[in-house]
């Protein structure tokens, strides 16, 4: 009974420090869930072998599916990691991923797609950062899951896994119509 | 061999790729643009290196953080609209001083919750001592009772 206190005590700090120890004080929650995309209106990254793509596409033209919106850079490490498991996704089809080159140059990125494959249709450029910045991006690698109707479901932090891809997104992609 | 490999290496590092940074416009504020300015980066926080404000970062988000909230402060939106327009998109996390609302009251009130807890516990003990004290007080002692007993003794 003397102890019963501070082993309560013990027992409340030690749970606390459990889950606290294991969440990613990286990952912050975005305000965006739930919310409409942000407006943007990027230019479209011009490749080999496209047919005269659109210069500039706005969020209207992804309107009416759900789509991914892929920030991504060649200068970014995570990038690269989770750059093979997005070429199988575009490989099986089912959703768009829209990628946007983050503070990268034209040159740049484009010896790095030739050297791994692009899973994007289309890549939009931001090279000020801007619609990072309105998108709320502080780190790339990262992925928003958006509804037919244009609202952000889901924010993925760093590479994107299979394992994350399954838990968190797949579901989510027939909401939303 | 050796000039060969130097090549090399210097060949990867020409090789790496790096961030762009786009060249911006200066913004020239006023005197008092610029004291708003200068009150207002440090209680904003650097989502890259987290526990640095934007006042003092060198991360390249925070500078261009920075920028954008000169520009915003240039454009004469006040304190309340900026911090309004950082966390509309990164959230109460941007703020060190995060507001009080129906997710942060513990935040802020458990602090002075454990405190009171603390001092209804010493007042407690403190009361507990003196009642002891007080049984074992000579001068506490029932005088009536004793002279009884004085009387008896007799």
């Amino acid at each position: 009974m003397r102890y019963a206190i501070p082993l309560l005590i013990l027992g409340v700090l030690l749970a606390f420090f459990a889950v606290g120890l294991q969440r990613d004080p990286r990952v912050l929650p975005s305000p965006l869930i739930g919310k409409a995309v942000p407006a943007f209106e990027l230019p479209v990254l011009a490749l080999p072998k496209a047919e005269s793509p659109p210069l500039s596409m706005g969020n209207a033209a992804f309107a009416g599916k759900p789509y991914l919106v892929n920030f991504f850079a060649s200068w970014c490490a995570g990038c690269q990691v989770e750059h093979p498991y997005l070429m199988q996704l575009a490989k099986q089809g089912g959703v768009t991923i829209v990628g946007v080159d983050y503070k990268d140059a034209d040159a740049d990125v484009r010896q790095w797609l030739a050297a791994r494959g692009n899973p994007y249709a289309p890549i939009l450029v931001d090279l000020d950062g801007r619609a990072g910045i309105d998108f709320g991006v502080y780190g790339v690698p990262e992925t928003f899951v958006v509804s037919a109707d244009g609202r952000i479901l889901h924010k993925h932090v760093g590479a994107l896994t299979p394992e994350a891809f399954a838990r968190d997104v797949k579901p989510l992609l027939g909401a939303g119509s | 061999m050796k000039r060969l490999v130097a090549a090399l290496f210097a060949g990867l590092l020409l090789a790496a790729h790096a961030q762009v940074t786009v060249e911006k416009p200066e913004i020239p504020l006023s005197v008092e643009q610029e004291a708003r300015l200068a009150e207002l980066l440090p209680d904003l926080r650097c989502l890259v290196c987290q526990n640095e404000s934007l006042a003092e970062s060198r991360a390249p988000l925070a500078l261009d953080l920075k920028y954008e909230v000169r520009e915003l402060v240039a454009s004469g939106k006040s304190p309340t609209e900026i911090k309004r327009y950082l966390t509309d998109r990164y959230g109460d996390f941007v703020l060190f001083r995060p507001p009080f609302d129906a997710r942060t009251w513990l935040l802020w009130l458990g602090p002075f919750a454990l405190v009171l807890v603390a001092l209804l516990v010493l007042l407690r003990q403190i009361r507990g001592g003196k009642r002891e004290l007080a049984a074992t007080n000579p001068k506490a002692v029932d005088k009536a009772a004793l002279k009884k007993l004085l009387e008896e003794a007799k």
